[in-house]
């Protein structure tokens, strides 16, 4: 008998007992669509964050006070005291062309959280002390108004540029509010610009913050222990490419200017490419826990087809008495009843993929609803290894009632009642 | 003489547990090309175990059996599969058809099996082989119904079409009418011996009832494994 035949004979078979196949399908539907939605919804997720830190800028640098070991056990800044702070010297240092050649752009900052005011609204939002080298190394764009410029720092000047977020929870808008006064911390500051609309980042959203001269936040709001310490050196590389020479002449330069031994830095360099390695090592994890559930999902199914197939063969056994006395030989009835659960799998496998997609579709759709930008995508390769695999385990778990199936003595099987 | 089966001192021991039973204790007759036979006898005559012998489904334990010039006796399960398909066709009492599938499908359902040039992978010789067979029993218009929707004598009828589609050497009807009432059991008798009249196809039929025997050329009796009379 020909594996057309095989498949037709299946197909019918397995029509013919609607509900009952379909009940036997739903475990490897639930978990092929759990598996699914979840690679989906882990894929968006991927994308978007991957996304964000890309849109921070491929060149971009962060250097922080503590050692990298430190910043993992105790992130909180206070606990590395004997660590020599940041200092605006620091940042300087890091601008000298000849020293740091990779080095294009050095912005320090310092960041806190406070209370922005305006007609009786209030907002905590994010407040950062910068100077007018930040918005050009965080790509940052205006949609109105002037960035801080020199003479905003020399003066301490009381300007604040808003974020958009930050604009609309106080004021209801974002535009034509240049020139507007709002107060921060309760002192008051005349806004001079409104930042572009920029999305979630993977640090807190830039759209809700208020940048102020860093000469005024360090003297009026974010009071730090020296008087030119900073929290985070944003670093621009010239290009992508001298990330890694840009973060080697930032080490050298703060260790000898922080004079330590080598190997216990008391400062940490971050590229990108450590955030995206970091997160690769979360989303690793995601996969293998992933993967467990589907492994689980897929082998209750088995079990559950298998044991229908169990079922059937004996329900069946007449049938396959009167087969081989028609001349099918073992392996035609092999053939057969394998067919039958690996298509039986597969059948679920299909609407499992097509309902993992309308979960995952919907779960977009909520989060569109929601104001969270973030697309779930169902990948070809989940949809192609769910298909693979459910149609492994029909056949795997296929292969013990059929071979008992083939197996049947004929004149025992014509007697059977 | 053109035999077309031909038994010497078949044996059959069947082990119930500890016991060994003796079903079939040395039986020996040959049957000619194109004849009608019955083989009758009480239940426990190994009546059945004969026929389960002679179509193939089971081995003798001792014993020579040829049929149709091939020697079965010791064949393995695929190659009976196949001398199953190509010599023997079937008759069952409670006419064994597949009940989700059409009378044709049934019908083809041998050739399905068959190792044939002529039917594997030739689904339209094959359709067009089976309509003949439906034909020759008079079901034409009847093709497309599935077993629940035709009569006992048709389900029958499809059965025999069912075993003359692959051109067998022999016919096993295992009381053919035992299911049927008598007046359409005297039909599936009459068909049954036309066909025989027709193709010249050995017919053999097991059965305890003696109106039946009456309508054959010879009969066999078993009594306790022997043969009492016929050979």
């Amino acid at each position: 008998m020909s594996i057309a035949q095989a498949f037709l004979e299946a197909l019918e078979s397995i029509s013919g007992n609607k509900l009952r196949s379909g009940l036997t399908v739903l475990g490897i539907v639930i978990g092929v669509a759990a598996v699914i939605a979840m690679l989906a919804v882990g894929n968006g997720a991927e994308a978007s964050i991957t996304g964000s830190i890309s849109s921070i800028g491929t060149n971009l640098l962060f250097v922080f006070r503590g050692s990298p070991e430190s910043q993992q056990e105790a992130p909180d800044r206070s606990s590395a005291q004997n660590d020599r702070p940041l200092t605006l010297a620091d940042a300087s240092a890091l601008a000298d062309p000849f020293a740091a050649p990779s080095v294009a752009i050095v912005a320090p900052a310092i960041q806190g959280n406070g209370m922005i005011t305006f007609a009786g609204e209030n907002a905590s939002t994010t407040i950062t002390g910068v100077t007018p080298e930040y918005f050009a190394v965080r790509n940052l764009e205006l949609s109105e108004g002037e960035f801080i410029n020199q003479e905003h720092l020399l003066g301490r000047m009381s300007v604040v540029v808003l974020g958009p977020e930050a604009a609309d929870a106080i004021m209801g808008r974002h535009d034509g509010i240049v020139g507007e006064s709002i107060r921060i911390e309760g002192q008051p500051f005349r806004i001079i610009g409104v930042l572009e609309a920029k999305g979630g980042g993977a640090f807190g959203s830039e759209d809700n913050s208020a940048y102020l001269p860093f000469t005024t936040a360090q003297a009026r709001l974010l009071k730090r222990n020296a008087r030119d310490e900073v929290d985070v050196i944003f670093v621009q590389a010239t290009s992508g490419e001298t990330v890694p020479q840009a973060s080697e002449e930032i080490a050298n330069i703060l260790r000898q200017r922080h004079r330590t031994p080598i190997g216990s830095d008391d400062f940490t360099v971050f590229t990108q490419q450590d955030f995206l390695q970091t997160f690769g090592a979360i989303t690793g994890v995601l996969t293998i826990f992933l993967g467990g559930i589907a492994g689980i999902s897929l082998l209750v199914g088995g079990i559950g087809i298998m044991n229908i197939m169990l079922v059937s063969v004996t329900e069946r056994t007449r049938e396959i008495g009167l087969r081989k006395a028609l001349g099918a030989r073992r392996r035609d009835i092999l053939i057969q009843f394998l067919t039958e659960s690996s298509l039986l799998s597969l059948i679920g496998g299909i609407i499992g993929i097509i309902l993992g997609w309308l979960i995952s579709y919907a779960v977009g759709q909520i989060a569109a609803a929601n104001g969270t930008d973030f697309i779930p995508l169902v990948t070809t390769d989940a949809v192609a290894l769910a298909t693979i695999f459910s149609a492994a385990v029909g056949l795997f778990f296929g292969i013990y009632p059929a071979n008992r199936a083939a197996s049947l003595e004929p004149v025992e099987a014509l007697r059977y009642e | 003489m053109d035999w077309v089966i031909q038994t010497h001192d078949l044996r059959k021991v069947y082990q119930m547990g500890e016991v060994e039973v003796e079903a079939l204790r040395g039986v020996s007759f040959n049957i000619q090309r194109g004849e009608v036979v019955a083989i009758m006898g009480p239940s426990g005559s190994g009546k059945s175990t004969l026929m389960n012998t002679l179509g193939c489904l089971d081995r003798p334990s001792a014993g020579e059996y040829v049929l149709d010039g091939e020697t079965v006796a010791n064949l393995n399960d695929d190659q009976l599969a196949d001398v199953r398909n190509r010599k023997v066709g079937f008759v069952f009492q409670s006419f064994n058809l597949l009940s989700r599938q059409t009378a044709i499908t049934n019908v083809e359902l041998p050739l399905r099996y068959s190792s044939n040039s002529k039917y594997a992978g030739n689904a339209k010789g094959r359709r067009a082989r089976a309509i003949e067979a439906l034909k020759a029993v008079g079901l034409e218009n009847r093709m497309t119904h599935r077993p629940a929707e035709l009569s006992g004598g048709q389900q029958q009828r499809v059965a025999i079409a069912r075993a003359i589609v692959n051109d067998p050497a022999i016919i096993m009807a295992d009381e053919p009418t035992g299911n049927l009432d008598s007046k359409v059991g005297k039909e599936i008798m009459k068909l049954l011996l036309d066909l025989n009249k027709e193709s010249g196809t050995t017919l053999i039929i097991i059965t305890h009832d003696p109106t039946i025997a009456e309508q054959t050329q010879r009969v066999i009796r078993l009594r306790d494994g022997l043969l009492e009379s016929g050979s």
